[in-house]
């Protein structure tokens, strides 16, 4: 039996819309809306859904890099929801996130050195010396050259960036990395570099993942398992063969078949689903998606479904199969 | 085969910067028939958007500069047209849409008034005709409730519908070429299917012949007839889509094949090609692969290779052509070793 390494129950995270001459409040924004995994160690949890479907949210309030409004987060039997500003920054040496985009989340002017260097002054004893020495070495495990310690990220390209984002979510030896698109904003070839590299890093230093993307293939290559979210929910998570091959959450099939494929001999029967994602503000009564699935039934638009193991290890939210 | 309604002959887009010289587009050519949808793959530097643009005039001038070249629409070059004549081709006869929807249409005006606005430009019709014209294209690419939306402002609707509007513009003058520059880039892979969808039946129904630049492998394989693969400036291999996907014979195109993830394969470490795409350099001697590519050879940093016509019409820019060797037999021993 696995270890989880992290435990996420009933995560809430609800913006409020403000409006009007005094700011009151007039609605808000369920970003996420009761979600629940758990994370075992040593393995990478995908975490798949379009734009506003609250995977970027789930994963800072992780790190509460924003404060959830309610649920429990257990990192190691710790629940980190309930963590003072002071132990939670402390906390920060074993989770780590790296970021989308490569040329926004580099300070542009500080040194490649100064950027590895940060997270070390805050967390570690390291004195000058050593720290030089672990800068280095993070940096040729990374791909880079300890020559490019002294330069700035301005001189380098989108792949480059990624490594040095990396390398500094690597410097105190982190067990868990929270990656928000890592690769999405590079090219083919480059994205690839990069994908083998945090396979890599994973394996030799035994770290845990939770990988958030929008691309299925991506997360599927990378992943030990998956779930999707929509509108706020998670609706399925499973292992990734199990997802991929047997899908069972009708959104689960379309996204699946809605993705391009780089094969004209084998173009899959595509399930083409009507409209946009509705607004998290005013979310559909029910299921969430029962204004675009086209297997909704009478109680899809009532009654939400519950998250449930309908198999081993598959657990699914969809009245399909209640 | 049809006939061919835009050409592009030894095109040279280069930007006078003030570190120099650069050949963005440095000879590029490519064929478009009647009715055909047509790709250019590349990643981000290799020159796909500004070819793209050219064809437009709607490159920045300075510091760019089309250099030499013809663009031939219908036989006509218009690569020296005037402006006056290129207001006459652009929406008309040669219509673009871009990559992000919300910084192209004007978050000032309604989008009927930005489709009325192309439409009357062009033709002489009453506001009233025009008007009921931008709700039958609204309709066409499947906006719900268009006769309202016609009224409303770009920043009430959604990136997907946003974009439909662009096609809606673009299609509104029934021009002969569509040129797509990344269309669905922005979007997600739910909208993404729809828009493709909606693309592939208006080539179907209006024979619009479409240019589509995209980066996205999976998109051309299931949009495109045809395929152009561009690397730092230049075409390095033609072809149809099957031969490009299933038979590629450049190294770089090899390499970006075997680097996609593939949804339906299983696969333990992805490949990677190393390095990063080299900027273009102006007098550059060499192929501006060599230095990523593993079949490099001692010619392919001193020479300068051409392309190289092969079967069936296809090209493909690189020395082992000429070496007789062809990439599969180097494959064959070097890439499964």
């Amino acid at each position: 039996m696995p270890t989880p390494i992290l435990e996420v129950n009933g995560l809430k995270k609800y913006f409020d819309v403000r409006g009007g001459v005094f700011g009151r409040k007039v609605g808000e924004v369920k970003a996420v809306d009761d979600v629940s995994f758990t994370v075992n160690e040593g393995e990478i949890l995908g975490i798949v859904g379009e734009s506003g479907c609250g995977k970027s949210t789930t994963g800072k309030s992780i790190l509460r890099l924003i404060d959830p409004t309610d649920g429990e987060i257990k990192f190691e039997d710790q629940n980190i929801a309930d963590l003072s500003a002071e132990e939670m920054r402390k906390l920060r040496k074993d989770m780590q996130i790296i970021f989308q985009d490569p040329y926004a989340s580099l300070n542009p002017r500080h040194t490649v050195e100064k950027i590895i260097s940060e997270p070390l002054l805050v967390h570690s004893e390291l004195n000058h010396e050593e720290r030089k020495e672990r800068i280095k070495e993070l940096l040729e495990v990374v791909g880079l050259r300890a020559e490019h310690a002294s330069r700035y990220p301005h001189q380098f390209s989108g792949g480059q960036r990624q490594r040095i984002g990396i390398a500094r979510a690597l410097a105190n030896n982190p067990k868990l990395i929270i990656c928000d698109e890592p690769v999405s904003a590079l090219d083919v070839s480059v994205q690839s570099q990069i994908l083998n590299l945090m396979e890599k890093l994973r394996n030799d230093f035994n770290l845990t993942y939770i990988f958030i993307a929008h691309d299925l293939s991506v997360v599927k290559h990378i992943s030990d398992r998956v779930g999707v979210m929509y509108l706020g929910g998670m609706v399925e998570l499973t292992n990734k063969d199990e997802l991929y091959d047997n899908p069972m959450h009708p959104y689960t099939q379309a996204l699946l078949s809605a993705v391009p494929v780089a094969d004209p001999d084998n173009r899959p029967d595509r399930v083409i689903l009507e409209g946009d994602v509705p607004s998290p503000s005013s979310p559909p009564s029910g299921c969430p998606f029962h204004t675009r699935c086209p297997m909704a039934m009478d109680i899809c638009k009532e009654i939400k479904p519950e998250f449930r193991e309908v198999r081993d290890q598959h657990f699914v939210a969809c009245h399909l199969y209640d | 085969m049809d006939e061919v309604v835009l050409e592009l002959k030894d095109l040279h887009t280069h930007f006078f910067t003030d570190s120099g010289e650069i050949p963005a587009v440095d000879g590029v050519s490519l064929k478009l028939h009647k009715g055909e949808v047509v790709g250019i793959v590349g990643e981000s530097g290799s020159g796909k958007s500004v070819t793209s643009l050219s064809i437009m005039h709607l490159i920045p001038k300075p510091p760019g500069k089309l250099v030499s070249g013809e663009i031939l629409f219908k036989s006509e070059d218009i690569s020296s047209a005037s402006e006056k004549k290129m207001r006459k081709v652009r929406g008309n006869e040669i219509a673009m849409i871009f990559q992000e929807p919300m910084t192209s249409l004007d978050p000032l005006f309604t989008i009927g008034n930005q489709i009325i606005e192309g439409i009357r430009l062009h033709e002489k019709v009453s506001k009233k005709e025009a008007k009921a014209r931008a709700i039958k294209m609204l309709e066409l690419v499947g906006i719900p409730r268009a006769d309202e939306v016609v009224d409303e402002f770009p920043h009430q609707l959604s990136g997907g519908m946003r974009q439909r509007v662009m096609i809606a513009m673009a299609m509104a003058l029934n021009p002969e070429v569509l040129i797509a520059d990344e269309p669905t880039t922005a979007l997600d892979v739910t909208i993404q299917a729809q828009i493709l969808d909606l693309m592939r039946s208006l080539n179907k129904e209006k024979e619009t012949s479409i240019l589509l630049i995209t980066h996205d492998l999976g998109v051309v394989s299931e949009m495109c007839d045809r395929v152009v693969v561009m690397y730092s400036g230049q075409v390095v291999e033609e072809g149809t889509v099957r031969e490009i996907i299933k038979d590629p014979q450049h190294p770089y195109t090899k390499g970006l094949i075997r680097s996609l993830p593939n949804l339906h394969k299983k696969e333990q470490s992805l490949y990677s090609i190393p390095g990063t795409v080299m900027r273009p350099k102006k007098d550059f001697v060499g192929c501006r692969f060599a230095s990523r590519c593993e079949f490099a050879f001692d010619r392919c940093f001193q020479e300068s290779p051409e392309l190289y016509s092969l079967d069936n019409d296809r090209q493909s820019r690189c020395f082992l052509h000429d070496e007789g060797k062809g990439v599969e037999e180097f494959a064959d021993t070097n890439i499964r070793s």
